[in-house]
């Protein structure tokens, strides 16, 4: 099973991206699942860390308050750029020391982050752990360090690790 | 617009205010570039149309086409799923490329001293 | 006034919005002042480009539209990473 099927989920999320782009029905199913078999064995030559997921069911609960998380910033986003330089306003760099290790959590992390209009990311470093990110509309840095540790932190660190 | 006249009315208008909303939140963020005097605030506001102002559009494209066709079209859903992950990585490379290139010429930085990690 | 009316009115303004859109890169585009903005605002001409055929896939009713934006997003990300990492390095493959 592991020889033929080496990344699992990869082949299943390749034949349903098949089917969306084609069309759902039988033929579609078995030329998709031909196409998804072979690229995902394509994929054991490029050998990639494989993610283990540990708690998939939050997965829907974290994509849901992401999604909310950027409507509520993208409403603070229009605030900040209709009312322009009327409001003092300071822009910064907030470090934050970060305890997720696992390489997926991290580039889940990093896609949040910089998807989120407000915050982008800037710079890791592996070794001591410690994330800049860019804030727009920087109040108080502290707050910003606790959002991404207990928010989006802690779920990912049950998720992957 | 042919097609449109066999829309419902909730459905006309809901993709209505959809599209609108979503060509809204791009323009804001597009005007938002021309605002940013640097460049680490200029990052932030392409993200206004390539989150919510993408989703809206093509949320409106598939309640359309869902409506017209009386059955679930979904691939819409791909460019989004596609656009949240890129947009990450290009916003990632370019803030880098950006410090990499303020710090390598020793001029003046937006990046304080203390919070380089090199 | 009828849904249908403020369907066409609704994309009409709203193509015409991200035209706009598009002016606003381009003059950051031209303007500069540093390579990093030039292609932060090509990256988002692409994302506008794309959004723009999306609307006319609502316009015209025509799946086809959809094809298309889905290559101009590919092509969109493809080159600004390529642009991105040409800025770090000095070159794009290495």
């Amino acid at each position: 099973m592991r020889k033929v099927l080496p990344y699992p989920v990869l082949t299943a999320s390749l034949i349903v991206v098949w089917m969306l782009l084609n069309a759902f029905t039988l033929g579609h199913l078995l030329l998709g699942t031909v196409v998804a078999v072979g690229a995902s064995r394509v994929m054991t030559a490029l050998e990639p860390s494989k993610p283990r997921l540990r708690r998939w069911q939050l997965i829907p609960w974290l994509c849901a308050v992401v999604l909310l998380d950027i409507a509520r910033s993208n409403i603070a986003v229009v605030a900040v750029i209709l009312q322009g330089n009327r409001r003092a306003r300071r822009a910064g760099f907030v470090s934050i020391p970060l305890d997720l290790r696992d390489r997926t959590g991290l580039a889940v992390l990093a896609c949040i982050v910089t998807s989120t209009p407000g915050t982008a990311w800037v710079e890791y470093d592996s070794a001591t752990g410690m994330l800049v990110i860019h804030v727009l509309d920087l109040v108080e840095e502290q707050e910003w360090v606790e959002l991404i540790k207990n928010r989006y932190e802690a779920t990912l660190q049950e998720i992957f690790e | 617009m042919t097609h449109v006249e066999n829309l419902p009315g909730w459905a006309a208008l809901l993709t209505a205010l959809l599209v609108f909303a979503g060509a809204s939140l791009t323009l804001i963020g597009a005007v938002g570039t021309l605002r940013f005097r640097t460049f680490f605030e200029r990052v932030h506001a392409p993200t206004l149309g390539t989150s919510w102002g993408t989703g809206a559009i093509v949320l409106a494209s598939m309640l359309m086409f869902s409506v017209l066709g009386s059955r679930l079209v979904l691939h819409e859903i791909l460019i989004g799923i596609f656009v949240t992950i890129t947009t990450p990585v290009t916003l990632m490379l370019l803030a880098r490329a950006a410090l990499y290139r303020e710090s390598s010429e020793g001029g003046e930085t937006e990046v304080p001293a203390d919070r380089r990690t090199d | 006034m009828t849904a249908t009316t403020i369907l066409v009115w609704s994309v009409t303004v709203s193509q015409l919005m991200l035209v706009a859109a598009m002016a606003c890169y381009l003059y950051r585009l031209i303007r500069g002042p540093r390579a990093q903005d030039r292609v932060l605002s090509l990256d988002a001409i692409y994302a506008c480009a794309m959004l723009l055929v999306l609307t006319f896939g609502i316009r015209t009713g025509s799946a086809l539209y959809f094809e298309v934006a889905l290559v101009i997003a590919l092509l969109g990300f493809i080159s600004s990473v390529a642009l991105a990492k040409f800025l770090m390095r000095g070159e794009v493959i290495e």
